[in-house]
């Protein structure tokens, strides 16, 4: 294991992260087993007093963690300099097994969290808390995602050596090889394109509907939750090459740095709030028939709904113009 | 949003005041926070450019070196090897090197002379590092007199100081001619201490490497990348060691944040307790708390990190530096170059802001919680 602060800070934080939410998760089964809003017993009392623990403990907690997933990849990045062969951070999250599932398991740790946090801001709108015992359940599967990524990044800072000759980001994602990250790239950047604009034409569309006529928020989340990894696999296999001007650089994190203007901030920040927002409203839509969450469901969803569309409309906008203002030409090859 | 952001504003403002109210009690924590972050600032910021710097100066190095090994021992490599490399495909350029060390008893120290290919140098004549001429009272036109292998003592004059910019590498070094170098050190014509190779492409570094562990089997060659990455991993490694001494610390200030919020004043009680009874809701409670622990640690955050840049790039790191920087006689003086990046700041912020919020919830729940009635009465 390789002893540096940002590894050791990672550590840290996704065991504390873990420890947090199972100390919210101890108050959550209380809460489960004698939760009874009519009752103006002691242990009620004391109950809805810890609901105010468990939300900021899980704020913290989800908080932490997004700002973690950033650190997550600034270490890939820094660290690739220790690793023969790697280039970026591909080539460190690549350096082992453990690499790519810790990162996708972060990413699932930030949907799940921020589609808790959204419905728990719904419910303590509504004066009996209707959602609760629903909220907490959902807590109680919340922490073994948290520990599994936790558990799965510890894996993969363990096992880092740096001696292990990793492939860089031009052969992992070589079309002819093998694995989850080449699958990604040899998706050809056409169809790859069709399918980018395609799920989005969807989520404009249910978006659209869901804002005039309050109805399918369901299929908008759906939508979403189809569009946000064609948006990965056409960022890795199509609209990164249009930043680099070069047909075989695939990475998807190079384009956060300096050299390319911080363009995938650009992407990745409306696309990952974007598509947080719109889970969260099709988690919020179903409960517009409870009496005390009606005003609530109607105001919230409508603006995460609106704001989750303005994150859409960003990232289409931007990945549009990196491909329209590139001097990359593939005109005739893949078009 | 307007009407969220007034509200977040006035809880400010409200906590603010309500800071100054306390104001021992508050710079003391503010103290011993920045401390905290000053004290992990330094270490980061400084191996950080430490790090740095080890990368620009390595920077123009060759991208393979060929040392020849006798008996597991660095040893003097014919120029004859030259030839017998021949073409290698991919190498752009092939030279020997002379170099070497010298120890000087009137200084006690080690002095590295070198022979510089792209710099003539009359005979009798040499170009110190701004670390010898320091030492030793130097200038141009100095004499220095070295007693060489044979025993006869070789005087050269000094033609030039180098500049002090490179210090690190340059501060022991002697630049001398070829012939100069080999009648001192008693070398026959014809050999080497290294023999160096220019590779254009990255790519091929590897397998130019394997070729001539093949072709040259008494040799080792020692790539830049590899010199490079041992150098990160081992400023790493140091950095890590001081941030695991420094953990009892955090956690004595983790400790020390966690009483600090648990033990409220009476005071303090009744101020919650009159907040709540004006009708302020246990969640604007712990807003207002939650703004008091982001204040406090934004400025402690913000001075600490200022105190150690000052401390790095203006003071040299004094606290730090015998530490992570390693020791020698002749200890290059060098001013890191200023630099921070995202990734520092983001590893600071978990290993002080993160641990005092975690150990500050569960009181700040506590305080919010109580009953109106209960503190006031």
């Amino acid at each position: 294991m390789l002893l540096s602060p940002a590894i050791l800070a990672l550590i840290g934080v996704s065991a504390v992260v873990t420890a947090l939410l199972l100390l919210a998760s101890v108050f959550a089964v209380r809460v489960l087993r004698h939760w009874d809003i009519r009752s103006g017993s002691e242990l009620q009392l004391r109950l809805e007093r810890s609901t105010y623990l468990i939300s900021t403990l899980v704020t913290f907690a989800i908080a932490a963690e997004v700002v973690a997933l950033l650190l997550f990849v600034y270490n890939a990045e820094g660290m690739h300099t220790q690793f023969v062969g790697a280039m970026c951070a591909t080539g460190v999250l690549n350096v082992n097994a453990w690499g790519w599932p810790a990162l996708l398991l972060k990413i699932a740790v930030f949907f799940a969290g921020s589609v808790w946090l959204l419905l728990n801001r719904l419910d303590n709108q509504g004066y009996d808390y209707p959602l609760i015992r629903l909220k907490y359940g959902l807590l109680l599967v919340l922490l073994p995602l948290v520990a599994t990524a936790a558990v799965v990044q510890l894996q993969y800072f363990l096992n880092l050596n740096p001696d292990v000759i990793t492939s860089c980001c031009g052969s992992l994602f070589s079309p002819d090889a093998q694995g989850v990250a080449a699958e990604v790239s040899s998706v050809t950047p056409r169809t790859a394109m069709l399918a980018l604009y395609g799920s989005g034409a969807l989520v404009f569309a249910s978006g659209a509907i869901y804002l005039w006529r309050r109805r399918l928020a369901t299929l908008f989340a759906a939508s979403a939750a189809v569009a946000f990894p064609i948006a990965i696999v056409a960022i890795v296999s199509c609209v990164a090459l249009y930043v680099y001007e070069h047909p075989h650089h695939h990475c998807p994190f190079c384009i956060l740095k300096s050299g390319h203007d911080y363009i995938g901030y650009w992407l990745y920040l409306p696309l990952f709030t974007a598509t947080a927002l719109a889970l969260g409203v099709g988690a919020l839509a179903p409960w517009r028939h409870i009496e005390s969450l009606r005003t609530a469901v109607a105001a919230d969803a409508r603006r995460y709904a609106a704001i989750a569309l303005a994150g859409f409309v960003l990232f289409y906008a931007v990945a549009t113009w990196a491909i329209v203002r590139s001097n990359l030409t593939m005109a005739g090859t893949w078009w | 949003m307007s009407h969220f952001l007034r509200r977040q504003r006035y809880l400010i403002d409200f906590t603010l005041a309500s800071l100054g109210r306390r104001k021992g009690k508050n710079l003391g924590l503010l103290g011993v926070y920045t401390l905290i972050v000053f004290l992990l600032a330094s270490v980061m910021l400084f191996s950080q450019s430490l790090r740095r710097e080890a990368g620009l100066l390595l920077e123009n190095a060759p991208e393979v070196v060929v040392q020849r090994m006798v008996a597991g021992r660095h040893d003097l490599i014919p120029a004859a090897y030259l030839e017998r490399i021949g073409k290698v495909r991919g190498v752009a350029a092939k030279y020997g090197r002379l170099w070497g060390y010298f120890y000087d008893p009137a200084v006690q120290a080690n002095y590295t002379l070198l022979v510089p290919r792209d710099q003539e140098i009359k005979s009798g004549e040499m170009i110190v590092g701004a670390g010898i001429a320091r030492t030793r009272g130097l200038g141009a036109g100095d004499y220095l007199t070295f007693r060489s292998a044979q025993g006869q003592s070789f005087a050269f004059r000094v033609a030039d100081v180098l500049a002090s910019d490179a210090e690190l590498v340059s501060a022991d070094l002697l630049l001398v001619n070829e012939a100069d170098y080999r009648a001192f050190f008693g070398i026959a014509e014809g050999m080497y201490t290294d023999l160096a190779l220019e590779v254009r492409n990255p790519q091929e570094v590897r397998k130019v490497a394997e070729k001539l562990s093949v072709m040259l089997p008494d040799t080792r060659p020692i790539l830049r990348e590899e010199i490079l990455r041992t150098y990160d991993a081992l400023f790493q490694w140091r950095q890590g060691i001081v941030f695991v001494l420094l953990a009892g610390s955090l956690l004595a200030f983790v400790i020390f944040a966690w009483d600090k919020a648990s033990g409220l004043s009476a005071e303090e009680k009744r101020e919650i307790g009159i907040l709540k009874a004006i009708g302020w809701e246990t969640a604007d409670v712990i807003r207002m708390k939650f703004w008091e622990g982001a204040l406090v640690s934004l400025g402690a955050f913000l001075l600490g990190y200022l105190a150690a840049y000052v401390h790095v790039f203006f003071f040299d790191a004094a606290l730090f530096a015998p530490v992570l920087k390693g020791w020698a006689v002749l200890y290059p003086q060098f001013r890191p170059q200023p630099f921070v990046d995202g990734l520092q700041v983001a590893t600071l912020f978990f290993f002080t802001v993160f641990p005092y919020t975690v150990a500050t919830v569960v009181p700040i729940w506590r305080a919010a919680t109580t009953d109106p009635d209960a503190v006031m009465r």
